[in-house]
């Protein structure tokens, strides 16, 4: 039966989309998985082939610290993201909506801002020459004015200013959907604004929170240029690796398998927090 | 927390996101090739010397045709996949959400060596065609994302009513779907064009010796000498984000834009 | 001539059977009222005759000519949606001229169409306004405009009325009533307003859980319903259980014999009475009951019976007042011609 549809768009038109981005973006990932098991040819680019080789690198215990930094940063930058980000983002969702808008401008200006402008904005804010050494010194807290790049704290700082907007923007739906007048009602139960909030508005947000946190996470996980500008070697995260051993190293195939690994948490990471946003919903 | 405390709050958190760009702001007046801030002398000179030295003018002229045409490479391929999301349901429907999502959710640095892989092995690493494609791909959540919003704020019965009206399909896409999703096509356009813009990963893997993009460029000077130009460059992004998503604020809803339901009109 | 004829149409949804094997015979010029209770398959039936839902069984024949394969856009019906559906990117004019412009008539004839149909239903002058500067009423004018724009074959409304209060709503029924008989087009309404459908309608079709359960003119689907259901869901009936004997019924025991101006549509033994509530009085003997509840409703007088587990509203002219009290002990008939013996 030819049915009557009132569907907007015929369905072969799906195939396009679904073509483009099957070899655009899936083939792209399986040739990665397929150099990562090839055979490098040292100076060339790689020859096919099966073999592990690249992935028993990880097993030193070089590239076990260098997962560990990673780990270890990115957890930092998620831990304080959320908690900064999140009295933020309750305190926007009830301000009225052309300040909303101007905050929001002002976030995805930031959120928008290349990596490399913000490693260099950074840099230079933590300078000696024109950065808060200056301020600091013209204030008379310290002699003379020093710079406070690269450290652990700046490259800190850097993952912070990177993740916090987005942080935001990724709290922002849940936050603004949470109904006011749950907080109220507490409020006439005898509930102070603190007990409030810690009683009801964060329990009905733990998954959203968490799945926050593990989103910022995984896209601090991807930082590749902050390290290296604000951070010493020894905070060299799996991105800059992986970008280092694919451009200055000419070693695709151990690239290609760090990407792998990386992939392979990400994914993990995003699945658990659909996971969460799943049972969350199915609670509801 | 009582409202100052509140407001206090954010526009501390306001204040630490906007002082470094302050600081680049100060260090772009410098009259000396010098970093300094406050700047000794101010002088405009560095913004001239963006848009007359061909060593910049190279690398604008590549991102702002990469950007122009990766957005609008994601908004023709992000069209068709928020429609068939939208009216259908299935595994199709259901695999393209995916798909359309992903490219944006997962550490570009993968993204990014999964497209070097890719243009090496079919020949076109380096070319300005490749940074292009993968632009347009990597970008292509955000077009899909207000289009969904966009799509699902828009009455289903409207479509149904054109069609007893004797529309046909395309007739309904048309004069219906379309100019009802103009501004969502519009502020997903925007948002692709200025993260193509900024972005440097996938264009650095993927012709970053051959096609110079400005954060590219910003980059490299930041290893090989500093100049204010830099400055000017970060100033100007700052400038047109601002602006593009300012414009999208005042025409646009841009709080109902980013998932938020219920902001009344104060 | 039939016009519209409906045959065994069906649409389920998974297991739920939304319209169940429904055949109707509707004449030409006819307004009718579908009513049910919601979710029973009003808005589905509306949408498999617009075309919008796939029947899963049956056809749909417009003036002889089977329309069943037919998409909705080449049907030439026009629909008046729950929500409306008016374009707020077009103006007024523009939205009543839309079915005009999709078939790629002329911009002057257009815009003398517009006219002419915003004049039919008091817009005059408004052609240039966008939807969200107009009214609820004035909205609902435009998209019934809308719907007449190509003068369609089959005019179908999904509760069209009911986003409006009361007084806007009753001052619409009467103004799309009397354009419908203008222009004779056949119109199918959808409402759960009963009164509204017995005010309006040429045909009343009452529907529950996808099937139909009585097709026929408003007093009469009032006077004589033809099941339990039905009779409870028009009016306010009394339904009370009984035994149907020879000439007599028993109710609770209690005899009840029966007038030749009474309807019995039941077969002997178990069987549902239904009596209008203007039909119950209070007397000295009859069916015991206990008075419950006496209000004043200015029009009438409505006093509340219980017997047994059953409640039994009776109705009074406000002249007509009884001298009882709540807590008293009363006997009940039931006027002759008014009992109605319905199958269990
Ligand atoms: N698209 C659908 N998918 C599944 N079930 C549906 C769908 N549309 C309707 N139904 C079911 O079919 C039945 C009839 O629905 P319908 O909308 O026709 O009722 P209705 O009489 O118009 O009710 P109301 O007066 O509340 O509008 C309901 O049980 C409903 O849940
Ligand atoms: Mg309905």
């Amino acid at each position: 039966m030819s049915a009557p549809s009132e569907k907007p768009t015929p369905g072969w038109l799906a195939a396009l989309p679904a073509a483009w981005l099957a070899v655009f973006f899936l083939v792209p990932f399986a040739i990665m998985l397929g150099v990562s098991v090839a055979h490098r040819v040292p100076g060339g680019f790689y020859e096919p082939g099966f073999e592990l080789a690249s992935y028993a690198r990880f097993l030193t215990p070089f590239f076990g610290k260098i997962l560990l930094t990673s780990v270890a940063l990115s957890a930092g930058a998620a831990a304080i993201c959320v908690a900064l980000a999140f009295p933020f983002t309750v305190i926007l969702a009830r301000m009225g909506r052309r300040a909303q808008t101007l905050v929001l401008v002002a976030l995805l200006a930031v959120l928008s801002l290349s990596e490399v402008i913000i490693g260099f904005s950074l840099s230079t804010l933590l300078s000696k020459t024109a950065g808060i050494g200056n301020f600091f010194a013209w204030l008379g807290l310290i002699a003379e004015s020093r710079a406070y790049t690269p450290s652990f704290f700046a490259l800190m700082t850097g993952l912070c200013y990177l993740a916090l907007p987005y942080a935001v923007l990724v709290l922002y739906p849940p936050v603004s959907r949470l109904d006011p007048e749950l907080g109220e009602a507490a409020r006439i139960m005898g509930a102070s604004p603190m007990r409030a909030f810690w009683t009801v508005t964060v329990p009905m947000l733990r998954a959203p929170l968490m799945g926050a946190g593990i989103l910022v996470f995984v896209f601090t996980l991807g930082v590749y240029l902050l390290p290296q500008v604000l951070g010493q070697p020894a905070h060299w995260t799996l991105s800059v690796h992986i970008t280092d051993q694919a451009i200055f190293q000419s070693n695709l195939p151990f690239a290609a398998a760090m990407a792998v690994l990386l992939l392979i948490v990400s994914l993990a990471l995003v699945g658990l927090t659909l996971l969460l946003g799943r049972d969350r919903a199915g609670a509801a | 927390m009582n409202g100052a405390v509140r407001t206090g709050y954010v526009l501390a958190i306001l204040a630490l996101l906007a002082a470094p760009i302050v600081v680049v702001a100060g260090v772009s007046l410098n009259a000396q090739q010098a970093l300094l801030f406050p700047p000794p002398e101010t002088s405009l000179r560095w913004y001239g010397a963006l848009f007359t030295t061909s060593d910049w003018l190279v690398p604008l002229r590549n991102s702002l045709v990469i950007a122009a045409a990766s957005a609008a490479l994601a908004v023709l391929v992000a069209l068709p996949l928020a429609l068939h999301v939208w009216s259908r349901s299935g595994w199709l429907a259901r695999a393209l959400s995916t798909l359309g999502v992903a490219p944006f959710m997962l550490p570009p640095v993968i993204s990014a060596l999964g497209f070097l892989v890719f243009w090496v092995t079919i020949g076109m690493y380096g070319q300005m065609t490749a940074t292009i494609v993968s632009h347009g791909v990597f970008l292509v959540t955000l077009p899909v994302v207000t289009l969904s919003l966009g799509l699902g704020a828009m009455d289903p019965a409207l479509v149904e009513a054109a069609r007893t009206m004797g529309a046909t399909r395309g007739q309904v896409l048309r004069t219906v779907i379309l100019p009802l999703l103009l501004p969502y096509i519009v502020s997903g356009y925007a948002f692709a064009f200025v993260l193509s813009l900024n972005e440097y990963i996938i264009a650095y893997m993927v012709a970053g010796f051959t096609v110079e993009t400005l954060p590219i460029k910003i980059f490299n000077s930041l290893r090989y000498g500093y100049t204010p130009i830099m400055a000017v460059v970060a100033v100007l992004f700052v400038a047109l984000a601002v602006a593009v998503f300012g414009l999208i604020g005042r025409f646009g809803n841009l709080p109902r834009l980013l998932g938020a339901d219920r902001v009344e009109e104060r | 001539m039939t016009d519209l004829s409906l045959q065994g149409l069906s649409k389920r949804f998974g297991d739920v059977a939304a319209v169940d094997d429904v055949s109707l015979e509707i004449p030409d010029g006819s307004f009718v009222c579908l009513l049910g209770p919601s979710g029973c398959g009003k808005t589905t039936l509306l949408r498999l005759l617009a075309g919008l839902e796939t029947p899963s069984a049956g056809r749909l024949l417009v003036a002889g000519e089977d329309v069943t394969e037919t998409p909705a856009h080449a049907r030439r019906f026009g629909m008046v949606f729950q929500s409306l559906a008016l374009f707020p990117h077009l103006t007024v004019a523009e939205n009543v001229a839309y079915p005009l412009s999709i078939r790629g008539r002329p911009k002057a004839e257009c815009r003398a169409r517009a006219e002419e149909l915003l004049a039919l239903v008091q817009l005059e002058g408004m052609g240039g306004r966008r939807i969200h500067q107009l009214s609820g009423g004035q909205r609902q004018r435009v998209a019934i405009a809308r719907g007449l724009a190509i003068a369609p074959r089959l005019f179908l409304l999904d509760e069209p009325l009911s986003a409006l209060d009361a007084n806007l709503r009753e001052h619409m029924q009467v103004e799309l009533r009397q354009l419908q008989q203008r222009l004779g087009v056949t119109t199918v309404v959808v409402t759960h307003d009963q009164k509204e459908a017995l005010t309006m309608a040429d045909i009343v079709i009452v529907m529950d859980q996808g099937r139909v359960q009585q097709v026929g003119p408003p007093m009469e689907v009032y006077r004589d319903p033809a099941n339990a259901f039905v009779a409870g869901f028009i009016g306010t009936s009394n339904l009370l259980p009984c035994e149907l004997g020879e000439g007599e019924i028993a109710v609770s025991g209690h005899r009840i014999a029966l007038d030749p101006a009474d309807r019995v549509k039941a077969r002997p033994g178990a069987a549902m009475l239904s009596v209008r509530p203007e039909d119950v009085r209070i007397a000295e003997d009859g069916l015991p009951g206990r008075v419950s509840f006496v209000r004043d409703l200015g029009e009438s007088v409505q006093v509340m019976i219980d017997h047994g587990d059953r409640e039994i509203t009776a109705l009074y002219a406000p002249g007509a007042r009884p001298e009882v009290a709540v807590g008293q002990e009363v006997g009940l008939s039931f006027a002759p011609g008014g009992r109605v013996v319905l199958p269990a």
